[in-house]
């Protein structure tokens, strides 16, 4: 039988917000432990929590960014569990009035335009961290506190990929909005992962796994795709799927079993005394969408329409909100009539520098002007193609302007005639063959001896003259 | 409504509450009592009480996002039964 697989994934972002969600300790990482703590956050009997306005702000934000309908009436609850990590012995969060519900992002599934649903997203806090010794757990509480969004995503994601993409999309949105580090592996941006498989078809959903532990996006969906294997072989030998949560050993490459813990589930949701209701009304919600900066995807629409990027070339440079806006800017600064030959460099060889040295392209320690002034050579035909991009590699090295790279490379481009026909002449002599075949009617040859000559000058001769020249030297 | 003994136990549970035979006794029995005095509300007429989940009519509480100072950690960590340097110190947790 063929499965079909079926996963939604549940994020939790925090919020960059000077201080935490329901006091005013700051949230500075990095600080020695329980230096960030008062009794608020430390849960001491009597305290009040009163929550943060700028991360309502921050979430109505994100909320609006994915196109959620925002509750008029919202409210937090508590969600109550025993755990050294959380003080109060319950976490403040939203059980039934949520800020949002309803959203929804579009990912790019098999080339064609995919909506993912977003069930809610809610306000929260968060736990503290934990430190496993031999003989005992140590506690640190100055992440307490600190403000959460929980994103839920409808289970419309069909494969591993998709749940890939779909983080990639949310991690730039939320970079845009300016309102979360989105940083994994530093616990900014966290995500568990449902998965199920059912019968190609089906309606109802199959038995579910909940994964946990991942720290990369490239984890959750290794550990998706480990998961998709482990069951569709428990399905296909008919043995029974239980529902459980299974951790990701990244070392293992494998998910293994969690311990249960005995009626975790039983919550015991209630409205939180301590915090009165938040009414968000028409006018706060028009504010707040007026001041949203453009997104990704209306970026992307706009450099399609105005730069004439293909949708392709415009999602990768929109892709980071920097680099997008690094972008703009040599595209705008760019004066020649083709703004494709900007996007070319900066998708091409600016993109490859930039991977190459693992930082986004707006990271890359050049100046626009020096960029602006090769690609001018280059047209100007004062220096070849393949020079340049060597230039630029050095640019980026060193700093150094590009016209005193070049005059120290000797790299100006060769477009003296006598020159080249000098070349030429040795490169016809070496390569009688070649000169046949030219002579023949095949057009490849001329390819082959431009190539020869670009070699023997040490790529600075000019292409377009060197074909030319012995174009009207062999016919 | 009334309330079974198994259903204390489990509430106790979570509660991280002992209960000897005697006291799940006495508490299931002023459980039951507490339950059906609030039982009482179900015959009222409620047709025209709009849901609350707060009892005051006040909304939008909130606080600038301005940094106070937080407590210093040998204060925070004072009344702590065990502590290690900077952390306080908890039976080991095992995932």
């Amino acid at each position: 039988m063929k499965y079909e697989t079926v996963i939604g994934l549940e994020v939790h972002l925090q919020l960059k917000t000077k201080t935490k969600a329901f006091c005013g300790c700051a949230i500075d990482f990095g600080q020695p432990p329980n230096s960030n703590v008062c009794p608020v956050c430390l849960g001491f009997p009597g305290t009040l929590p009163v929550y943060n306005k700028e991360a309502l702000n921050y979430a109505i934000k994100v909320a609006l960014a994915f196109d959620c309908q925002i509750q008029e009436h919202t409210k937090f609850d508590r969600k109550n569990y025993f755990y050294p990590d959380l003080p109060k012995n319950y976490q403040i969060s939203q059980y039934d009035l949520p800020l949002s519900r309803q959203g929804h992002m579009m990912i790019t599934s098999k080339d064609a335009p995919k909506r993912i649903g977003i069930t809610r997203i809610h306000l929260e806090e968060d736990a503290g961290k934990l430190i496993h010794e031999a003989d005992a757990s140590l506690v640190d509480f100055n992440r307490t506190g600190i403000p959460l969004l929980e994103i839920v995503s409808e289970p419309d994601l069909s494969s591993p990929q998709e749940a890939f993409d779909y983080l990639t999309g949310l991690k730039s949105i939320v970079e845009y909005l300016d309102v979360s580090d989105c940083d994994m592996e530093k616990g900014s941006l966290r995500c568990d992962a449902n998965i199920s498989l059912r019968p190609e078809g089906a309606k109802e959903l199959g038995v579910k796994t909940e994964l946990k532990n991942m720290n990369s996006f490239k984890g959750v969906k290794d550990a998706l795709v480990f998961e998709v294997s482990r069951q569709t072989e428990l399905l296909q030998s008919n043995q029974a799927m239980v529902q459980e949560t299974r951790l990701w050993d990244a070392d293992g490459g494998r998910t293994i079993v969690m311990r249960s813990k005995e009626g975790a589930k039983d919550y015991r949701y209630f409205p939180d005394p301590d915090l009165a209701v938040f009414i968000i009304d028409q006018p706060m919600i028009a504010k707040i969408k007026s001041a949203l900066p453009e997104l990704p995807q209306e970026k992307l629409r706009r450099f399609v329409r105005d730069y004439s990027l293909t949708e392709y070339d415009a999602g990768i440079l929109v892709s980071s909100k920097g680099d997008a806006e690094f972008s703009e800017a040599c595209i705008q600064k760019y004066q020649g009539h083709d703004k494709k030959i900007m996007v070319n460099w900066l998708i091409g060889p600016l993109l490859s520098e930039a991977n190459s040295r693992k930082v986004k392209l707006h990271e890359l320690k050049l100046d626009k002007n020096e960029l602006l002034s090769l690609i001018g050579l280059v047209e100007k035909q004062e220096i070849s193609l393949l020079s340049a991009k060597s230039v630029l590699t050095q640019a980026i090295d060193t700093q150094k302007p590009v016209q005193v790279l070049i005059k120290e490379g000797n790299l100006s481009q060769i477009s003296n005639t006598d020159l080249l026909q000098q070349i030429i002449e040795t490169v016809i002599a070496e390569n009688t063959k070649s000169v046949d075949d030219f002579k023949a009617g095949k057009t490849n040859a001329l390819m082959f001896l431009v190539g020869q000559v670009m070699k023997k000058s040490a790529g600075k001769a000019n292409p377009k003259i060197v074909s030319d020249l012995i174009n009207r030297r062999l016919s | 409504m009334s309330i079974d003994k198994e259903t204390v136990k489990h509430i106790a549970h979570l509660a991280r509450i002992e209960l000897q035979p005697n006291e799940l006794e006495k508490l299931s029995l002023q459980l039951h009592d507490i339950l059906g005095f609030i039982d009482k509300i179900s015959g009222l007429d409620i047709d025209k009480v709009s849901p609350t989940s707060h009892i005051l009519p006040v909304s939008n509480v909130l606080r600038d996002d301005y940094p106070h100072v937080s407590l210093p950690a040998e204060k925070a960590l004072e009344n702590a039964p065990s502590k290690k340097g900077n952390f306080f110190s908890v039976p080991k947790i095992i995932e």
